[in-house]
């Protein structure tokens, strides 16, 4: 199982290890650090590395590697998601999870990861359980502390959901306002071509829930077009028979912030595509190209697109590019050679244009192909794949909750060939 | 006041300060002076002379402080084994704690704390916290027990037993090294559905390992595991698809419910590619194996593997990979045309596949390869390098799997910037197209070939171009047979792993291996267990029996038993020779084929060593006298035993170019296994390397895995049974007489054996030298009668009787011994010997 675990900076830094079992030297981390000056970039390092007695299995977010020592045959996704998990939880704790807030919370770091996993096993992994037995770091609670000289983050006390049928909930919930919000989020994944057809479009969609119920509510949620929902993952509080047979989302809801489903609507369905790209893109050798592209609004069943931001990595032979937007503001990064087009909202009167000058550098051959553009949004008050709650009923406890839905859709990986 | 100010201190003396921090009477003071001590041993800095202070901060009622020290504990412990006993006494005063928190933290603690002295006294206090009234310490006690047998096998085992009913109840993960019963599965399948997503991954692991007694109930657990397809745990659904793969082995395979499984397992694996990129390489490379086990499952979801531009790069190859196992005539333009557009991007080595995806495309779906060979034209207008290298190394291929089709285009690449293999092979090009095609290339062949002898400055590609000139103008015929030897055919899917291997590996989903696409024991340290098979269709499997039955009325179940002491490997094994004996021998009866011709033409520089170190040997002319022929040279007694003739052990069309033969043979008192290497690739193939995964024999390699510059090949090998006789197998005459009363006569056998040119003392010479000992002779009216023994190498001895009449071809030779499960493999070692 799960024997160490590293986590490493982007320069290459251990700067804090954990062990389970006995203790691993970090030198075992070397075998990374030569995969990663193999790898192109940041992100291309392979998420398992084998070394003679140790598999290391990382992932990276934010900037840092988690690095997991594993000896014994076991299931890598195990570990990966293990390592997405503890990530998930030091954010949720610490509101981000940099290299220097780790170190703020070292004691908590360390608390946190001795409670998630035994001997290499996971132990409690979810947010609620854990935060029963350490408490997050808050503002408030700092300046108590520093005044009375008393720092208990520890609970003295067993949480105890830990080993109820309901692991994913606290008993004795209350609150004077009893309300429950559901957000429904859509992001559009898509390959446009050069032409502007889809080469591939899908939808990744989940329902992110806030639940502040008292007691032990036991919820349906039905949705009008349930048949949009035919490749799902659910959260463990889901009773999966109901769904199958009557297509009814029926829970006990975790306490707090959860996320209840994810679903997927794949390529072989019809996916609306909200924006047009219309583009000309040209290197020339010697003199200026061109770039020159408009952002037109396609299929949003009437509502607007928000935050619409277009990006462009430029191949390393560009020098710089001289534009001008009739709308929002760009900006060009001479390192990594992206170009940051903020275009903001878009209005159905007058389609957005961005246009000017491709400056090569001196002495570098034109460049093979146009750069693939890639594009996010939001439009509010709206599933793209036109997924709708029906309702929400409450049994088990007598009060009346509040409760509400929204939606949102959003670019995934939205890129367009040019 | 945050914490992270204790990782600056790095003053002079600091050891000695945190000491008398550490010692102070104040709580608060004390707290923060563990803490420094923690920041300090998190960046790496030995303070493990503070062990003695630290411990004393044990006894508190703080329960962080006590934390931070159980912490400092498990780190330091092993390098203080003596020091680390003074805090026995406080972990045992824990664990009768009143807070439940505080028994299972010290139990837990204690069992990380590796030292032998401590596991001693821990037994106690873990022996009470199995049994605690509360459930959670209980659970702890129960992983601790593990953690225990790591350090200490021998006393756990006795615990353990003791307490696995418990752990039975607080923990299922432990079940999986139970014995699988269908009770068992039962219980797992039920607590399947109660506990965390963590402790499912570990009980579909061992779901995964059980094999059913029937289709009945592989269907009731795949429909109780089949709602873990839609879990939101990646690791869940893919163990989840794991066991349902291999339980669909022994389902029927056009029925109904196959179908709706087969349904069932595309959405899980999609919406794993939208998950963190490193999960999505771990999905991608378990689908490379499930593709090619059911192509079915994916077949319509070949957009989800598109390459975006951003993906990184080890999922990007991921995908490619898995495009071309799903390429078919419906969705070959689709394909092409993302082909195309990665084949214009930056990283090279993606590239590069792209580019040579689009010639394997061309050898699959052959309505498609006049568009795939355009668009390699087309890409080879771009010239850029890399690209045209690769585009014209794959038309090479398209060339072998479409003869006198494509040809034409050879006029169009330019012999010029390229590099020398590119080179090379556009020389050995055009040459052939010029045999096929004298009249309209005389004049391309006659520029090229001057081109590549006088304005080339490699050496290489004179020489190959003055070999060409001069073949072509001594003698055009036989330039033909040179360089238009047949070539076996390219095989129209590449790279796939060998089928025994895929379905070993389809056992692994989810696992390193499936990642590896190696089997664990070929990697996992240590891991010698059995290896996994599938398990086998139920009706198939009936089938088989019957068929042999109506061969052999006289033959005898399989019984692997026989051997004493043998595990089921060394069963499978007989049983394996048992079941593919008659067949085998019989190709063996057929007169011995010369070994294939080696290609002329092929740059092969493994058959021209071949061919050399058996001509200086002194040797025959098939490989498999190589070893004889050293014999010869050290001047050791040549022994004539039977070998057997070689046979394919590694097609061509499975090696990549790479054929192997191979035999067994009993010589020098050893048993030689036999190979011949073949190199029937265009290419030269180097960096050998052998590796035999022995059985339990400790001799026969059940499995050979060969590896050299290309990649790494699987073979199975059968081994003969006469390698097996011993050279001690002559039995005393007494107690021959003795054993052949002692064996109860329904274990003797008769056969006949027909069409024997021989006379009584050539028949008995020849079987001596394949150990098989005539003890005595007699001549009882006319017929003689020769007995004989002889003894296989783990012990059994087999004992016969072969009665010849002088005018009769046919002999009758019967058998007696223990086991009498080898006695077909026996009747045919002497068929086999009497008639070479």
């Amino acid at each position: 199982m799960i024997h160490s675990l590293f986590i490493i900076n982007n320069t290459g830094d251990v700067f804090m290890e954990k062990h389970w079992k006995s203790v691993i030297h970090k030198s075992i981390c070397d075998y990374f650090f030569e995969a990663q000056t193999k790898a192109g970039s940041p992100e291309d390092i392979s998420p398992i590395i084998a070394t003679p007695h140790h598999y290391l299995i990382n992932i990276y977010r934010n900037q840092l590697y988690y690095v997991a020592v594993v000896t014994t045959e076991v299931p890598p996704l195990f570990v990966i998601e293990f390592l997405h998990r503890v990530v998930d939880v030091f954010e949720d704790y610490f509101q981000g999870c940099s290299e220097s807030i780790l170190k703020e919370h070292y004691v908590i770091v360390y608390e946190l990861l001795d409670e998630m996993l035994d001997n290499g096993f996971p132990l409690a992994m979810e947010a609620n359980i854990l935060k029963e037995l350490i408490k997050p770091p808050n503002f408030l609670r700092t300046i108590t502390d520093t005044i009375t000289g008393k720092t208990t983050g520890v609970s003295a006390t067993l949480p105890t959901g830990q080993l109820s049928n309901v692991p994913w909930r606290r008993t004795g919930v209350k609150y004077t306002n009893n309300e429950a919000y559901f957000d429904v989020i859509e992001e559009v994944d898509a390959i446009i071509d050069k032409s502007g057809s889809t080469v591939t479009a899908e939808i990744q969609g989940y329902i992110d829930c806030m639940v502040k119920l008292s007691g032990m509510p036991d919820l349906t949620l039905t949705f009008v077009n349930p048949r949009f929902l035919d490749d799902v993952s659910f959260h463990p509080c889901i009773r999966f028979k109901r769904w199958e047979t009557e297509k009814i989302l029926s829970f006990v809801p975790p306490d707090g912030n959860f996320r209840l489903l994810s679903y997927h609507i794949g390529s072989n369905n019809m996916v609306a595509i909200p924006v047009y790209l219309k583009h000309n893109i040209f290197y020339r050798e010697g003199s200026a190209g061109r770039f020159d592209v408009t952002v037109s609004q396609k299929t949003t069943m009437g509502k607007t697109v928000e935050n619409l931001v277009l990006e462009c990595p430029f191949p390393k032979a560009v020098l710089n590019v001289t534009l001008t937007p009739n709308q929002g503001k760009y900006t060009f990064d001479p390192v990594t050679k992206v170009m940051t087009w903020e275009v903001g909202r878009l209005e159905t009167t007058r389609s957005p244009n961005i246009k000017g000058t491709i400056n090569l550098q001196t002495g570098s051959p034109v460049p093979e192909s146009n750069p693939t553009l890639s594009l996010q949004f939001t439009i509010s008050t709206l599933a793209i794949s036109g997924l709708k709650v029906n309702r929400l009923d409450m049994y088990g406890e007598k009060y009346k909750p509040f409760k509400g839905v929204k939606y949102l859709t959003k670019a995934g990986k939205f890129q367009v060939r040019t | 006041m945050t914490d992270s100010k204790y990782f600056t201190t790095t003053k002079k003396g600091e050891i000695f300060e945190l000491k008398a921090e550490l010692n102070s009477d104040k709580k608060e003071k004390k707290k923060e002076a563990v803490k420094k001590v923690i920041a300090s041993m998190t960046v790496g800095k030995d303070v493990s002379a503070l062990f003695p202070d630290v411990v004393n901060c044990m006894q508190t009622d703080n329960l962080e402080l006590k934390k931070l020290v159980y912490l400092y504990l498990m780190n330091y412990a092993k390098s203080q084994p003596d020091m680390a006993i003074m805090a026995v006494n406080t972990f045992v005063k824990d664990c009768e704690d009143s807070n439940p928190l505080i028994r299972a933290l010290a139990v837990r603690t204690m069992g990380c704390i590796r030292v032998d002295k401590i596991t001693e006294y821990l037994c106690e206090p873990l022996r009470k916290c199995l049994k605690d009234e509360d459930p959670y310490v209980r659970k702890t006690a129960a992983v601790c027990v593990a953690k225990l047998h790591d350090i200490n096998a021998q006393l756990v085992v006795a615990n353990a037993v003791a307490a696995i009913s418990e752990i039975m109840d607080a923990s299922p993960n432990a079940a999986s090294v139970l014995e699988m019963n269908s009770g068992t599965i039962n219980k797992l399948l039920t607590a399947l559905n109660e506990c965390t997503e963590w402790g499912q991954v570990f009980i579909l692991d061992s779901i995964s390992n059980y094999t059913p007694k029937d289709e009945r109930e592989a269907q009731s657990i795949c429909e109780r595991v089949t709602p873990r397809l839609a879990h939101a745990n990646a690791a869940v659904v893919l163990s989840a698809v794991k066991v349902v793969m291999k339980l669909m082995e022994m389902l029927d395979t056009g029925g109904d419910y196959v179908t709706s499984l087969v349904k069932k397992l595309a959405p899980p694996l999609v919406t794993l590619l939208s998950a963190e990129p490193e999960i999505q390489y771990v999905a991608l490379r378990n689908i490379n194996l499930i593709v090619q086990k059911r192509s079915e499952i994916l077949k319509n979801e070949m957009k989800v593997f598109f390459v975006k531009y951003n993906d990184p790069i080890y999922v990007k190859l991921e995908k490619l990979d898995i495009m071309i196992r799903l390429t078919s005539q419906s969705n070959i333009a689709q394909v092409l045309a993302e082909l195309k557009e990665y084949a214009t991007e930056v990283d090279v080595d993606f590239v590069r596949k792209s580019v040579r995806a689009i010639g394997r495309c061309a050898i699959k779906v052959e309505p498609a390869a006049e568009r795939c060979v355009s668009t390699l034209l087309d890409l080879i207008q771009t010239k850029v390098n890399y690209v045209v290298q690769e585009a014209i190394v794959v038309i090479k291929d398209i060339f072998r799997k479409y003869p006198n089709k494509y040809e034409s285009i050879i006029a169009t690449l330019m012999l010029s910037d390229e590099n020398t293999q590119v080179q090379l092979q556009l020389l050995t090009a055009i040459v052939k197209l010029f045999l096929k095609r004298p009249t309209d290339t005389q004049e391309l062949v006659q520029q090229v070939l001057s081109l590549s002898t006088q304005d080339s400055d490699n050496p290489d590609l004179r020489d190959r171009g003055y070999i060409y000139w001069r073949l072509l103008s001594t003698d055009p015929a036989a330039a033909k047979e040179v360089v238009l030897a047949e070539k076996p055919l390219i095989s129209e899917e590449t790279d796939l792993i060998e089928p025994t291997l895929l379905d070993e590996l389809i056992c692994h989903i989810s696992s390193l291996a499936s990642v590896y696409h190696k089997p664990p024991n070929a990697f996992v340290e240590g891991r010698g267990g059995l290896r996994k098979v599938l398990p086998p269709k139920s009706e198939q499997a009936e089938g088989l029996v019957e068929e042999l039955g109506a061969q052999e009325p006289t033959a005898a179940p399989p019984q692997p038993t026989v051997i004493p002491g043998a595990d089921s490997l060394i069963g499978d094994l007989l049983d394996m020779d048992m079941g593919s004996g008659p067949s085998m021998m019989q190709q063996q009866m057929y007169p011995a084929q010369p070994a294939a011709p080696t290609p002329a033409g092929g740059s092969g520089g493994m058959d021209i060593f071949g061919e050399g170190l058996d001509n200086l040997l002194g040797g025959g002319s098939t490989g498999g006298d190589m070893l004889g022929g050293l014999g010869d040279i050290f001047g050791m007694p040549q022994t004539q035993s039977y070998v057997p003739p070689q046979e394919v052990w590694l097609p061509a069309s499975k090696g990549k170019g790479l054929e192997i033969t191979g035999t067994f043979a009993r010589k020098n008192n050893q048993i030689n296994m036999e190979l011949t290497f073949t190199n029937k690739a265009m290419q030269p193939m180097s960096g050998f390397a052998v590796q035999f995964n022995k059985n339990s024999f400790g001799l026969m390699p059940a499995q050979v895995a060969i590896k050299n510059n290309i990649d790494v090949f699987y073979m199975s090998t059968h081994v003969p049974l006469h390698v097996l006789f011993m050279e001690d197998g002559e039995m005393d005459k007494k107690i021959f007489l003795a054993t052949w009363k002692d064996i109860p006569s329904p274990n003797e056998v008769q056969y006949t054996i027909n069409n024997v040119p021989h006379n009584a003392d050539t028949v008995s010479s020849k079987l001596r030298n394949n150990n098989v000992f005539t003890i005595a002779k007699r001549n009882v009216e006319g017929q003689d009668m020769l007995y004989q023994s002889l003894k296989l190498t783990n012990g059994i001895w087999i004992l016969a009787e072969l009665k010849i009449q002088p005018s009769n071809p046919s002999f009758v030779l019967s058998l007696k011994a223990r086991a009498v499960d080898v006695y077909e493999a026996v009747k045919q070692v002497y068929e086999n010997i009497l008639h070479n």
